[in-house]
């Protein structure tokens, strides 16, 4: 499914680490969290619509995959337009609703900022592929192994579950259920879906142990998780557009502090 | 309790190392209900829109959706750092899967949210899981959510808004992340699907 | 009830250099040759049932011999299983009495040591990748890089897995999941294998492939083998000792193949056993014909869109008569019959159903779900994938509502079903906690309730023991006396001779 699987590709962005993918989208997400104004996020996305084309991903991957981001940074903004704190002239007002100079800037801002955020991240979390991620996570961040792999033995099983689905919806047609009550019937479904999981997930945890896992003892790598040059530069490429974002941020003198802000 | 024939020391010793079926079963819970907040992403909006149009604040009464995983994890796992672990795995997974705040801060807001069921599970010293903690867990995970959304994405807000905000995120985690938590694993438990865990037993079967 | 790990000498145990790796270094794919099991007076009870699964259980397995484990359902061959793996858990999921022990050592400690293969290819794939999933048990042993993925090579050739390590382990069938669990199995070394039902769930070309690799390792190995089986004429040449358990403890029978089917062979064979030479007998049927229920006119079948399985179908389905639909895996068997039973459109082409149509449409993909269900009546591959009630009873209940039966109607046809199909004692439990041949019966039963003319069966004796299967043979050949038709999709053989009055074989995927 192609939500689920990762893209793959020929270009140094598939080869990164994916701690390093991680580091950097947090470093910017943090820069960015820290200030809601339109410059430091508008330097930040000018930054990133550069690095985007060396990305390894085509324009209808692009958009399809950045559309839910796309979505809830115009959702938020008209959030934020109507029931934005106040200042300036006001142009409309409405019970609880006012739009005003300052709703409008916010807005914007907040419109920037979650795109400045979000692109990114899901550009770079598309490239990855969970079993290099639980590689770097253990290995290079020093996770405990048993939780990290546990975890992607569980996310394993994900791809089952589309099969599952496909099956419940056929079976309930069959017993005669389907043509009513659609929200029930989803609830049943996900509900039979937990249950059919969790049984799996048992029989898959039985299955790992009789292949030694959680036993005492040091443990190997069969895969190698670097961390090295290419890593560095990722994260510097990160640090560098947080850092120019806030910079041009205080600079221009917009720097909005979003604690007592 | 079919398992009177257990020595009564080990029954009251409870161990808090997790097994891998904990794990494993923690992490499959993790991503079924990364699932469930997969489908509620796209599906929210509209049902909450009315709301946030007329009591602005008020939508947070249907974010409880987002903070059950940790809640249901606890629950069933009964293992310190179960419901922590539960949220973040489902956060991670959303956050693979493409969820709207970015990554990084899908990431951190499941971890926040986890921590605040996790504290009022530590609270009780992992050894109470009637329906009055499980609610209040939800509740904890609420307040969780609500002081890190405003914090990061509302921070322009008024304060009417922060505070409708704030109760409803804390009513919400009660009510649908912990009561319906507990009912949810009181079905799962009927099934008998949670044998292998403390949460699992205690329904009678059959010899 | 957790050992320290081994040291290489370990008390009375021979002496095994590289213990943890399993291997003899220097020596070229040098393994220390089988594993010893021994058992004294030895018994589990599961935290959740107040009987014992295995009682006083008495065995002694040398290094090298093959041994194939029988006995009726409950017995504990699974438990013993598990215990030798050293996979049932600790004390907080259950008691243990006795003693048992692997080459001396508590099975616990000897990680590495025993291989266990279980029933569900899909629950033993770890990670994404052939190659990574191989080399699975080699990280949890600390074997270092480079031995790794000798031994992964090893293993794939073991198995006979011609594959890339990194093929997606999602794209493989069902005999080649198993054969990939087993590699990663052998990765290990293990001394001791042991196969809990590992072809139940396989078609007939998985169940060869599986044995077949499982002999290639067993002479290049020597390893220790205990196998349990319902179907044992697979293995019946393959295993040199058959040891039958008792329910609720202790062995009944221990020998030859040959001396213990001359002793139990029918005593099995009534358990449940497919023991051979014990052939089931075809029913006695009376053949109709006389009305036409579903005819497929140049029926093209899909799963996705584009994606047509096969084309120019044209098949007649009448009443009293059994049609079986039968090919290898992914000739779109499942798909056909879904098709026919209107829940799947057709890719183009049609299904008429003339004869049970009434009042309605003949397409049954265009009929409401609760007008289907009164037609055709489906039962899936996996019962549990159409549980919808949290009791037997209402499970029932369901169809009968769903076509708008009063109260006193719904509970006679619920009666009769839950004593024709012996559910009755089960009334209040939920489905999911019933054992596998009670959820296939559940399954027909809840189907039967809305009384459909046509049967749509997808792989009903899947994994069913003989006695299951016969019951089941009896009954559906009395509901094709009645009347109904019956549209079967099987691999199973045995099902075909006894039932169907035509076949339909599919071939590959074109």
């Amino acid at each position: 499914m192609s939500v689920l699987t990762p893209e793959a590709g020929p270009q140094a962005i598939y080869r990164v680490n994916p701690v390093a993918k991680l580091g950097a989208t947090a470093i910017i997400s943090i820069a960015l969290v820290l200030s809601i104004d339109w410059v430091s996020a508008s330097v930040a996305l000018a930054c990133e619509a550069v690095l985007f084309l060396f990305a390894g991903l085509s324009p209808r991957r692009f958009l399809l995959r950045t559309l839910p981001v796309s979505a809830a940074a115009l959702f938020g903004a008209l959030t934020i337009v109507l029931y934005g704190r106040p200042s300036g002239t006001t142009y409309f007002e409405f019970l609880l609703i006012n739009v005003s100079d300052g709703s409008i800037e916010l807005a914007i801002a907040t419109f920037l900022r979650v795109l400045a955020i979000g692109l990114p991240a899901v550009v770079l979390f598309v490239t990855v592929d969970p079993t290099d991620l639980a590689d770097g996570l253990a290995q290079v961040l020093r996770l405990p192994s048993r939780f990290v792999l546990g975890a992607l033995g569980g996310m394993r099983l994900i791809g089952l579950f589309i099969e599952d689905w496909k099956s419940l919806e056929l079976a309930r047609r069959a017993r005669g259920i389907a043509d009513r009550g659609r929200l029930r019937r989803f609830a049943g479904q996900a509900f039979a879906l937990l249950v059919l999981s969790i049984r799996r997930g048992s029989k898959l945890a039985t299955a790992m142990e009789a292949r030694g896992f959680g036993a005492p003892g040091p443990r190997s790598w069969a895969r190698q998780s670097r961390f090295g040059g290419r890593e560095a530069v990722l994260l510097l490429i990160g640090a560098a557009v947080a850092a120019l974002a806030v910079t041009a941020s205080v600079a221009t003198g917009n720097w909005n502090f979003i604690v007592g802000g | 309790m079919q398992n009177t024939t257990i020595s009564p020391i080990q029954s009251r010793r409870i161990n808090f190392r997790w097994r891998v079926v904990d794990i494993v079963v923690a992490s499959v819970l993790g991503v079924a209900a990364s699932l469930i907040f997969f489908a509620w992403n796209q599906l929210y909006t509209p049902v909450t829109a009315p709301f946030e149009a007329l009591l602005p604040g008020s939508q947070a009464l249907f974010y409880g959706v987002w903070l059950f995983a940790g809640v249901l994890g606890g629950l069933i796992i009964r293992k310190p750092g179960a419901a922590l672990y539960t949220e973040v795995v489902a956060a991670t997974v959303s956050a693979l899967l493409g969820a709207q705040w970015g990554g990084f801060l899908t990431i951190e807001a499941g971890l926040v949210q986890g921590l605040g069921a996790e504290l009022v599970f530590l609270a009780f010293l992992y050894s109470s899981w009637r329906i009055g903690v499980v609610v209040l867990a939800g509740a904890g995970a609420g307040a969780a959510m609500a002081v890190n959304d405003l914090l990061l994405f509302f921070p322009g807000a008024d304060t009417a808004f922060q505070a409708i905000y704030a109760v409803s995120a804390i009513v919400s985690g009660a009510v649908i992340a912990g009561l319906g938590s507990w009912f949810l694993a009181g079905a799962l438990r009927k099934t008998g699907v949670l044998t292998r865990f403390a949460s699992g037993r205690g329904a009678p079967t059959g010899a | 009830m957790r050992a320290s790990p081994p040291t290489p000498h370990d008390g009375d145990a021979p002496s095994v250099p590289g213990a943890r790796h399993g291997g003899a270094p220097g020596v070229p794919g040098g393994v220390p040759g089988g594993s010893a099991v021994q058992a004294r007076g030895w018994g589990w009870r599961h935290a959740t049932r107040s009987s014992w699964a295995v009682e006083g259980l008495d065995l002694c397995i040398e290094p090298g011999e093959r041994v194939l484990l029988l006995g009726a359902s409950g017995a504990g061959k699974s438990t013993l299983m598990h215990a030798l793996a050293g996979v049932l858990g600790g004390d907080e999921e259950g008691e243990s009495a006795g003693e048992l022990s692997v080459d001396g050592a508590a099975p616990e400690s000897a990680r590495g040591r025993v291989g266990l293969v279980l029933q569900d290819p899909d629950s033993q794939v770890v990670l994404a990748r052939v190659g990574d999933d191989v080399a699975f048990g080699c990280e949890n042993l600390g074997v270092p890089r480079d031995e790794i993925w000798t031994r992964v090579a090893d293993a794939l050739d073991a198995v006979g897995l011609d594959l890339p390590l990194r093929h997606p382990t999602s794209e493989l069938s069902g005999g080649q999941k198993q054969r990939l669990a087993l590699a990663g199995v052998l990765a290990m070394r293990p001394g001791l294998l042991l196969l809990d039902e590992p072809t139940a769930n396989l078609d007939p070309g998985g169940v060869v492939e599986v044995r077949d690799a499982v002999e290639r390792v067993l002479e290049r190995t020597g390893a220790t083998l205990v196998v349990v089986e319902h179907r044992v004429e697979v293995w019946w040449k393959l295993v040199d000792r058959v040891v039958v358990l008792a329910p609720g403890g202790g062995v009944l029978a221990d020998g030859t193949p040959d001396e213990v089917l001359a002793r139990e062979g029918a005593a099995l064979a009534a358990s449940g056993v497919w023991v051979p030479g014990h052939t089931p007998e075809p029913p006695v049927r009376r053949r109709h014909g006389a009305i036409e229920h579903v005819r497929t006119d140049g029926l093209a079948v899909a799963r996705r869109e584009g994606a047509v399985l096969h084309s120019g179908i044209d098949l007649r389905v009448r009443s009293g008569r059994c049609l079986a639909i039968t090919g290898p895996n992914g000739a779109g068997k499942s798909t056909t019959g879904l098709t026919i039973a209107g829940l799947i459109r057709p890719a183009a082409g049609e299904v008429v159903a003339a004869g049970l149509a009434g009042a309605l449409g003949t397409a049954p993909a265009s009929w409401k779900s609760r007008e289907l269900v009164s037609r055709i009546g489906t039962v899936f591959q996996d019962p549990e994938h159409q549980f919808v009630a949290a009791t037997v009873r209402e499970e029932l209940a369901v169809g009968a509502r769903a076509i708008g039966l009063d109260e006193a109607e719904t509970a006679a046809r619920i009666g009769g079903l839950l004593d024709r199909l012996r559910l009755r004692h089960l009334a209040n439990a939920n489905p999911f906690t019933l054992s596998g041949g009670e959820k296939r019966r559940l399954s027909v039963a809840t189907v039967l309730v809305t009384r459909p003319a046509l049967l749509v069966l997808d792989e009903p004796t899947f994994g069913q023991d003989a006695r299951t299967w016969r019951e089941l043979v009896a009954f559906l050949a009395e509901l094709l006396d009645s009347g109904s038709s019956i549209v079967m999709v099987t691999h199973d053989a045995d099902l075909v001779a006894a039932l169907a009055d035509e076949e339909f074989r599919m071939g590959p995927p074109a």
